[in-house]
């Protein structure tokens, strides 16, 4: 085998394009070869040197059916005469990829600006209007391989960004506060040693109180918000008794500074802010990570549809501007966009993400239609219906939420700590001041410094980080397999599952069908069907066509749809369409040839199995978890797939309600179930499973309903996202074992009074950094 | 004692002008992206000679 120059996949035996001038070059398709002329005529060969692609990326092959999205209509008016469009770019593989972009678009006419944040994947192009157009700049990048896919700038990034932005501000002033407020601390500790002059200390502690006091009020602010929001709703939340430890022991040092007594506990104060400001950004950031991955896989879904007005002309709009009445065109190969009814045209619908369902369904003027399906081969104008509540998509989506609400009420292992743990640790304090005052015949003002110090050593500063810490590691070891965290607690709900229940069409299969009578076809036959299968976009044909790439296109090729293909005397399709009359029984998606000189030829075709779904099934099952299969599909094919994994538990012909129904058995049977599926029929059971995941081909409605998306061809992420998710949980537990172990050992230390500033402070840093470090053991363990 | 409160006024100060200059760096924009800067710098701005393969 040899690799395409351009997009470097495998180039299946035969079909080469070597180029004219040299004989080294050589491509899979056109797409790759314009690809390669366009970058090598500008200068740009040496991108080919420099990258360094990577496996886990889609390939940088140009896709011929781009063409859907109008990038001018999300072109913006920049104040000074120039046009200005934000687009996320998909199939980015190293900082080449950046530079190729960046520089091609520089070079093109007009063009001002082009920057591409490689973090982000976001890119700016601004562009003199009268010299180039948004739709011209985008198929440049198009042409190449990479998917664009427009969007909002300023809804995007408002919220999330300014929040992480603040925490890191906030981070910064404690951290620069914690540091200087140390310096000082350790004169002073070192002053208990050497005896320093009370003048001196009191002017170290004067020189701590200038510094740790704005920096308190300043970068605690987080903390105190959401502490007072909790008391306003009457909860009690882990931000409380940190709130009240800052400022308690701020306030304490600041009189003991003023009475020039002789501890003060400001380093302690800064340093807990410090360490726990760590712990809060880090979770901002894993999170918001997550949360943009979605984002865009969800962005380069939702493709803008074609209204029809009543003058006929045509408007592009985005899915949510969709009004009842309105008439969608549908061309062959988009998706519908709305829930309506064909009033136009005849075509062959992909339903497999709404019922299951893999073979393709006919679609005839007054056939009910449902968003997320694929038009196949022939254009449909369809008018949206009133979203009924008896509409299909809205029955999906009103059992999601009843499903959702179960799932609501889960908590996560933090929180439910902090539920128990935050009233002891008041309770505590006060005891010890009570205890002090009434018992120890102390001072209020040595009581009251007794108790701050049990509040500054109880702190929750190793359990606020504790979780967080391992929570980014693990998400990011997942986001590197192509793995995306969506949801905060999932990770925790996953850890515990024992029975995977999954779909068939899109999750066990990749839901596309592949010839495998090939055996019985005849070379001749094979091109001749191939040569009129390449003028249609009907699955069966693509799969068809897959086995003789070669073949070109028959030049009198018809498409009849929902029946079959003609060309000439010979005719392709539906075994009424093609007159056969035979004895065969029907065992799948098939398709006829017929015509002059040939006995009538049958292809068989079959949604294959993921290649690696057996291992993993079976690897599941050695684990010592139960496997299960609820699929929408018929039963004949349901029970082949189920024989060829070897799955005991499986119900075919399932609606979405009958799904929710047996995970509720399961669950009430005691099972933490679960579900890995993609269809939109999928949505309400993803939802009411403990945990969920989807692949990133799965419909939009069920990604937003799943705990983790992943990309690619393989089942194992699955597997990947299991293991990862027992090994943080184990972490989290140790980690909660390894805090409650040092509490226990410091707090009686902090209520018989023996904590002075210079042990609290060593005690805090260390149970925080054995903490990191424990999680840090996250990254090392099995390498991929 | 006059030398030591020098030395803390120069520490202090040295140390809010590091703060001053990362609040200012995070407000420019210079922590949006930091796997791209990294590796921009490697990329010159030279064009291949035509006679070289790929």
């Amino acid at each position: 085998m040899t690799s395409c120059t351009h997009c470097n996949l495998d180039i299946p035996q035969g079909v080469f394009i070597k180029s004219e001038e040299d004989q080294n070059l050589q491509f899979c398709c056109t797409g790759c070869e314009a690809a390669y002329h366009v970058i090598k005529g500008l200068g740009l060969g040496n991108y080919y040197k420099r990258r360094v692609l990577d496996p886990n990326i889609a390939a940088l092959k140009p896709e011929d059916d781009v063409g859907t999205i109008d990038y001018q209509a999300h072109a913006i008016a920049e104040t000074d005469g120039t046009q200005a469009l934000y687009m996320m770019v998909e199939g980015m593989h190293c900082a080449a990829c950046v530079w190729l972009i960046e520089t091609l678009l520089q070079r093109h006419e007009g063009v001002t600006h082009a920057r591409l944040n490689m973090s982000t994947r976001r890119l700016v192009v601004k562009w003199q209007d009268e010299k180039s157009s948004a739709n011209e700049l985008a198929g440049l990048i198009n042409g190449l391989g990479y998917r664009l896919v427009p969007y909002d700038p300023a809804a995007l990034d408002r919220v999330n960004h300014e929040q992480e932005k603040e925490l890191l501000r906030s981070m910064a002033v404690a951290g620069f506060a914690a540091g200087n407020v140390m310096l000082f601390s350790v004169s002073v500790w070192a002053g208990y040693f050497q005896g320093m002059l009370d003048v001196t200390r009191e002017m170290m502690h004067w020189l701590s109180a200038l510094i740790a006091l704005p920096a308190v009020v300043y970068a605690g602010l987080p903390f105190y918000r959401s502490a007072l929001e909790a008391l306003r709703a009457q909860r009690v939340n882990m931000d409380v008794p940190i709130s009240l430890a800052v400022i308690l022991a701020s306030g304490m040092s600041l009189y003991q500074t003023i009475v020039g007594a002789q501890h003060a506990y400001f380093d302690s104060a800064v340093g807990l802010l410090f360490f726990l400001l760590i712990g809060r950004y880090l979770d901002r950031r894993a999170r918001g990570r997550a949360q943009s991955a979605a984002e865009r896989l969800l962005a380069l879904n939702a493709r803008s549809a074609t209204v029809i007005d009543e003058e006929g002309n045509r408007q592009l709009l985005p899915p949510s501007e969709i009004k009842i009445g309105m008439v969608l065109l549908v061309a062959p190969g988009e998706r519908v966009a709305a829930d309506g009814e064909v009033i136009e045209g005849t075509s062959d619908l992909d339903t497999s993400l709404i019922t299951g369902e893999s073979a393709p369904a006919t679609a005839l003027p007054g056939t009910g239609v449902f968003a997320g399906t694929n038009n196949l081969s022939a254009a449909l104008k369809v008018k949206i219906t009133a979203s009924d509540k008896d509409t299909l998509l809205a029955e999906i989506v009103r059992l999601m939420e009843d499903a959702e609400q179960g799932r609501a009420k889960y908590v996560a292992l933090a929180d439910r700590v902090a539920k128990h743990y935050a009233p002891v640790v008041h309770t505590l304090a006060l005891f010890t001041f009570l205890w002090w005052f009434f018992l120890g015949d102390a001072l209020w003002q040595e009581a009251l410094l007794i108790s701050v110090a049990v509040l500054i050593i109880t702190c929750p500063c190793a359990l606020a980080l504790a979780v967080p810490v391992v929570q980014v590691i693990a998400s990011g070891r997942l986001l590197k397999r192509g793995i995306f965290v969506k949801s905060a607690t999932a990770l925790e709900r996953i850890a515990k599952t024992d029975i995977v229940v999954f779909d068939k069409t899109g999750t066990l299969t990749l839901g596309k069908p592949q010839l495998v009578n090939l055996g019985e076809i005849s070379q001749e036959q094979l091109n001749l069907a191939a040569s009129i299968a390449a003028a249609s976009k009907h699955p069966l044909a693509r799969a068809l066509c897959q086995v003789a790439p070669t073949v070109k296109v028959a030049e009198n090729a018809q498409e009849t749809p929902g029946m079959g293909m003609s060309a000439g005397d010979y005719k392709l399709g539906k075994r009424a369409w093609c007159e056969v009359e035979t004895e065969l029984k029907v065992i799948g998606p098939e398709l006829w040839l017929t015509g002059p000189e040939i006995k009538p030829v049958r292809f068989v075709f079959k949604d294959q199995a993921r290649e690696d779904a057996q291992e993993v099934v079976s690897t599941l099952k050695k684990q010592g978890k139960r496997v299960a299969l609820l699929s929408g599909d018929l039963e004949p094919v349901v029970h082949s797939m189920v024989m060829e994994l070897g799955i005991d538990d499986w119900q075919a012909e399932c609606s979405p309600a009958d799904k929710v129904a047996r995970l509720a058995e399961l669950k009430r049977q005691g099972f933490n179930v679960l579900m890995v599926g993609d269809g939109l029929n999928d949505a309400p059971a993803l939802a009411a499973a403990h945990g969920s995941i989807s692949p990133t081909t799965a419909a939009d409605v069920s990604q937003t309903a799943a705990d983790l998306v992943f990309q690619g061809a393989k089942l194992s992420p699955v597997l990947e996202a299991l293991a990862t998710a027992e090994k943080a949980d184990t972490l989290v537990k140790q980690n909660f074992a390894l805090t409650f172990l040092y509490n226990g050992l410091t707090i009686p230390l902090a209520v018989a009074g023996y904590v002075t500033p210079l042990i609290a402070a060593i005690a805090m840093s260390a149970s925080s950094l054995v903490v990191i470090g424990n999680a840090l053991r996250l990254t090392k363990s099995r390498k991929p | 004692m006059d030398n030591l409160i020098y030395l803390i006024a120069a520490a202090l100060g040295l140390g809010s002008l590091g703060l001053l200059a990362f609040l200012w760096a995070l407000k420019s924009g210079q922590f949006d992206d930091l796997e791209g800067a990294a590796n921009r710098i490697l990329f010159d701005e030279d064009d291949e000679e035509n006679n070289k393969d790929p």
